[in-house]
């Protein structure tokens, strides 16, 4: 019973469009769907533990079709934001963004300003990796200690997404067992870099987001 | 001296020539290599899995988007938690020990904190938010925290969705995630 009203509390906000696709997967009516539309974002420490990985993923739910002509958007800047010093605001950035086939990567870097509104800094180490073209092997590139990726890769989220908009709407009472993973069988845009810890703080913590920025 | 003379003004016919090269050479590279100028605004903005899409009402979201992570706690911190509460409204604390006020102000702050030091994961059962992996249930320890209540045991038909890995298997070296679907 005392599930039942909460399910019921749930139902009510559902039918208000509460929950559109996750993890950020078409979140907002600017992005959705668009080629600056972040799905993911993942920071872990890569196979040489020396490394932190971040991953930034747009344009979510790509059929095996639709990815074969994906392409990044050449007047949109994927801008990873690392905060060194715990207070939300980015102390390193680290940019990315495409043009003619191949993805340009500048930073770890001070961004020349914080907030809203970034140049891209070309002044710091600068790095490019051909981006991937469906069917074909991962192309990386390494610079500086770096590693390098762009392209197609299979999603790797997974969420019963279409179970629990089931349970949100009063449909069902919980979740399946076995779940089904809404996102089996699509694929993201990735933009995949590694980078020594040294370069972003070297011990610690910090706080890391990542944003699309479109060039004015 | 005739012959010196002719000298000179052929070294500075070369050197005109080599400057005027160079110089055309350097128009050359400024004119085919990639502009990176001009100004980039935010839209789309992201840390934590699902965040915007679960505790952001319909007509914030492209505000919480367009907000700096510094800025979002004062901004959205209250109706997260009128939406915390009405998603669950028997919320009293979760299982890490976090009311519905610290709990909401903490998610507010979209950023993803990630340890230098150590294992990277959202939850892997002993460490809580040190990275996040690719292969983390992400969307589980969201519910947990979310239905779970303060030992994580109730509503449990709701607390998992029993999707617990990814469909294809990721890979131990650069660049992790798997090839796309063909």
């Amino acid at each position: 019973m005392k599930k039942s009203k909460i399910l019921l509390g749930a139902a009510v906000i559902a039918v208000a469009g509460f929950f559109t696709i996750a993890a950020d997967h078409i979140d907002a009516p600017a992005v959705t769907g668009g080629a600056n539309d972040i799905t993911d974002f993942y920071a872990f420490q890569g196979q040489n533990t020396d490394n932190i990985v971040f991953v930034a993923n747009v344009q979510g739910l790509l059929s095996p079709t639709a990815t074969q002509n994906a392409k990044f958007d050449e007047n949109t800047m994927l801008e990873i934001n690392i905060d060194t010093d715990g207070d939300a605001i980015e102390d390193l950035v680290i940019q990315a963004t495409s043009r003619n086939g191949k993805m340009y990567f500048f930073g770890p870097v001070a961004p020349a300003q914080t907030g809203m509104s970034s140049t891209i800094r070309t002044m710091a180490t600068a790095s490019s990796v051909d981006i991937t073209p469906a069917g074909t092997n991962a192309i990386v590139a390494t610079n500086a200690g770096m590693n390098f990726f762009a392209g197609p890769r299979d999603d790797p989220f997974f969420f019963d997404f279409d179970q629990f908009n089931a349970i949100l709407a009063g449909d069902a009472d919980g979740f399946n067992n076995p779940g089904t993973d809404k996102f089996k069988g699509t694929n993201v845009m990735s933009v995949v870099v590694e980078v020594p810890k040294s370069m972003i703080g070297g011990t610690g913590s910090i706080n890391s987001w990542v944003e699309s920025k479109r060039k004015q | 001296m005739n012959f010196n003379n002719i000298k000179i003004a052929a070294i500075a016919v070369l050197i005109s020539l080599t400057a005027y090269n160079c110089s055309n050479d350097d128009d050359a590279m400024e004119t085919s290599g990639p502009d990176f100028s001009g100004s980039y605004t935010q839209e789309d903005q992201m840390a934590r899995p699902a965040i915007n899409t679960v505790f952001v009402s319909t007509g914030n979201k492209d505000a919480f988007n367009a907000t700096v992570p510094s800025n979002q706690g004062a901004a959205f911190q209250s109706a997260f938690q009128s939406k915390l509460l009405a998603l669950n409204a028997g919320y009293t604390t979760n299982a890490l020990g976090m009311d519905a006020a610290t709990f909401t102000g903490a998610l507010a702050t979209d950023v993803l904190t990630v340890t230098l030091d150590g294992k990277t994961t959202f939850f892997d059962g002993t460490n809580v938010l040190t990275g996040r992996a690719l292969a983390d249930d992400v969307i589980d320890t969201e519910l947990l925290l979310i239905f779970g209540g303060p030992m994580g045991a109730d509503n449990g038909g709701v607390t998992s969705d029993n999707v617990d890995t990814n469909d294809k298997p990721f890979s131990t070296s650069f660049p992790y995630l798997a090839a796309p679907h063909q």
